[in-house]
């Protein structure tokens, strides 16, 4: 998951890898560092936001281990969905139970169905359906579209995936 | 100047388009220094032999005319084998099943130690490691830019101007049939049905289109693309496959709401060989439309290297054809 978080660090040397060393050495990905060095706060600190991407697991050591470090942690915002896709579903959508289709992907629990667009032309015709699913990370993604294609194999749906998708 | 003698076994569109480009560009091949005369031409009904090298205006007529350009009772093998000459332009109809006579034909030309340059896909989707090694124990030369794209150059630009890059990835749109489909039932919001029949009138689909809108001819190429440049042994069945009959219009439309066009791609890796529907990003360059063909290749320096052009046609597979010859003999 992708985590926005504000510190705090006083104004002495070697605070800022003070604040990073427990971020890097619990896996998280550094993606953007904007220190505020012109903007006290009323403790004469100094305002640091820092943005990246972290095992849930390891968020809440993370903040513990600032916190030993004497740096205060203002506010974190967590962003669980950061990877989002799209897939064209072709077939017999509904009649093939688009609610269990539809459950597949969010009973991963890493990954949901946020939005589908369902084109039906006739009772007996092959219908169409795009679908949004938002997933916690890359990899998870992935694995939610290879769900979605073991599902759509069993009910002869076709599946057709971005080519993004697929880069590595 | 360097005299090469070829004989064109197989004379449909493709083999026609050969000797037009030749007769064409008679001034070019020799200012590069080749002077290449036509010595025996073959169709499935005879052949012509002439060692002093054939009026291929006159050949051309005469296939025009009586739909053959037969004047003696002679196969295309036995020209290959008997008539003395350095270099056989193959193109008889892709035969996936056995390979065809393009793969008796091929084999011929090795034993006998002439040089081949071919547009024919089944011999090489089939039997790919084992012409190599027939050329390469005759030490003759086989070029085969003309089974992938017609006339958009891949192998040749992977092989010539990206010499040196690790390639990573091709993918792209490789029959221009099924490009033609999918951009004219968007454009018109009709069936797949609909647009199929329009460009069976039109030319761009064959009477039966199964080797194009399954997938099938774009998997062919796939296995070419994988053996010449990755250096594997595939066959078609390595392919993963699903062609574009179930695509519907309103599929298409749901598609580009989102900001996608949905393209037959087919995608080389070195573990994955695979020809499917995709959306493909309305900006993205592998978007293109018509009966074009494109191929974007991944490569650890250059990046990524994009090269569309027209896939099929006569004269554009000739085109393809003229530049494998070129590059044998060019001085």
């Amino acid at each position: 998951m992708r985590v926005s978080m504000d510190i705090e660090l006083k104004d002495a040397p070697g605070q800022l890898l003070l604040a990073l060393n427990p971020i890097s050495e619990l896996k998280g990905n550094l993606k953007s560092i904007v220190h505020h060095h012109e903007d006290r706060t009323p403790r004469s600190t100094i305002p640091v936001q820092l943005v990246f991407e972290v095992e849930h697991e390891n968020l809440d050591p993370i903040i513990s281990r600032l916190e030993e470090n004497g740096i205060g942690v203002a506010r974190v915002d967590e962003k669980r969905f950061m990877e989002h896709g799209a897939v064209i579903l072709i077939g017999h959508i509904v009649h093939t139970d688009i609610q269990d289709t539809i459950d597949t992907i969010d009973k991963t629990g890493f990954a949901e169905v946020v939005d589908i667009c369902l084109s039906m032309p006739h009772i007996d015709k092959r219908s169409s359906a795009s679908l949004k699913i938002d997933a916690v990370g890359r990899k998870e993604l992935h694995e939610a579209m290879a769900v979605l294609k073991k599902v759509a194999e069993k009910k002869d749906l076709l599946v057709i995936e971005p080519i993004e998708a697929e880069v590595a | 100047m360097r005299k090469v003698r070829a004989s064109i076994i197989g004379f449909g569109s493709v083999g026609r388009g050969v000797a037009e480009v030749i007769l064409q560009k008679d001034d070019e091949l020799k200012s590069l220094g080749i002077d290449l005369d036509v010595v025996a031409i073959a169709d499935s009904r005879g052949a012509e032999v002439n060692s002093e090298g054939i009026d291929l205006n006159a050949a051309l007529a005469r296939k025009n005319e009586t739909g053959t350009v037969a004047v003696e009772d002679l196969t295309g093998e036995y020209v290959i084998r008997n008539v003395d000459h350095d270099l056989v332009i193959e193109t008889t109809p892709t035969d996936i099943e056995t390979g065809g006579t393009g793969l008796v034909n091929m084999l011929a030309a090795f034993e006998n130690g002439r040089d081949v340059v071919t547009s024919n896909k089944g011999p090489l989707t089939l039997k790919y490691q084992e012409l190599m090694k027939a050329a390469s124990d005759a030490d003759c030369k086989f070029m085969f830019e003309a089974t992938v794209g017609g006339a958009m150059p891949i192998i040749n630009l992977i092989k010539g101007t990206l010499a040196g890059n690790e390639i990573q990835s091709i993918e792209g749109i490789l029959n221009g049939t099924c490009n033609y489909i999918l951009t004219r039932m968007m454009e018109e919001k009709a069936s797949y049905e609909q647009m199929l029949a329009e460009s069976k009138e039109l030319g761009i689909a064959e009477t039966d289109p199964t080797y194009d809108v399954e997938g099938i001819d774009a998997a062919c190429k796939l296995v070419i693309l994988s053996n010449s440049i990755f250096g594997q042994n595939a066959t078609f069945q390595d392919v993963e496959v699903t062609g574009i009959t179930k695509i519907t219009p309103e599929s298409l439309s749901l598609a580009y709401d989102e900001g996608y066009v949905i393209k037959l791609i087919g995608e080389v890796r070195k573990d994955r060989l695979r020809v499917s529907p995709r959306l493909v990003p309305a900006s993205h360059p592998l978007a293109v439309g018509g009966t074009l063909n494109v191929a974007s290749v991944r490569t650890d320096l250059a990046g990524t290297v994009t090269v569309a052009g027209r896939g099929a046609g006569s004269i554009e597979t000739a085109s393809a054809i003229l530049s494998d010859v070129i590059s044998i003999y060019r001085e």
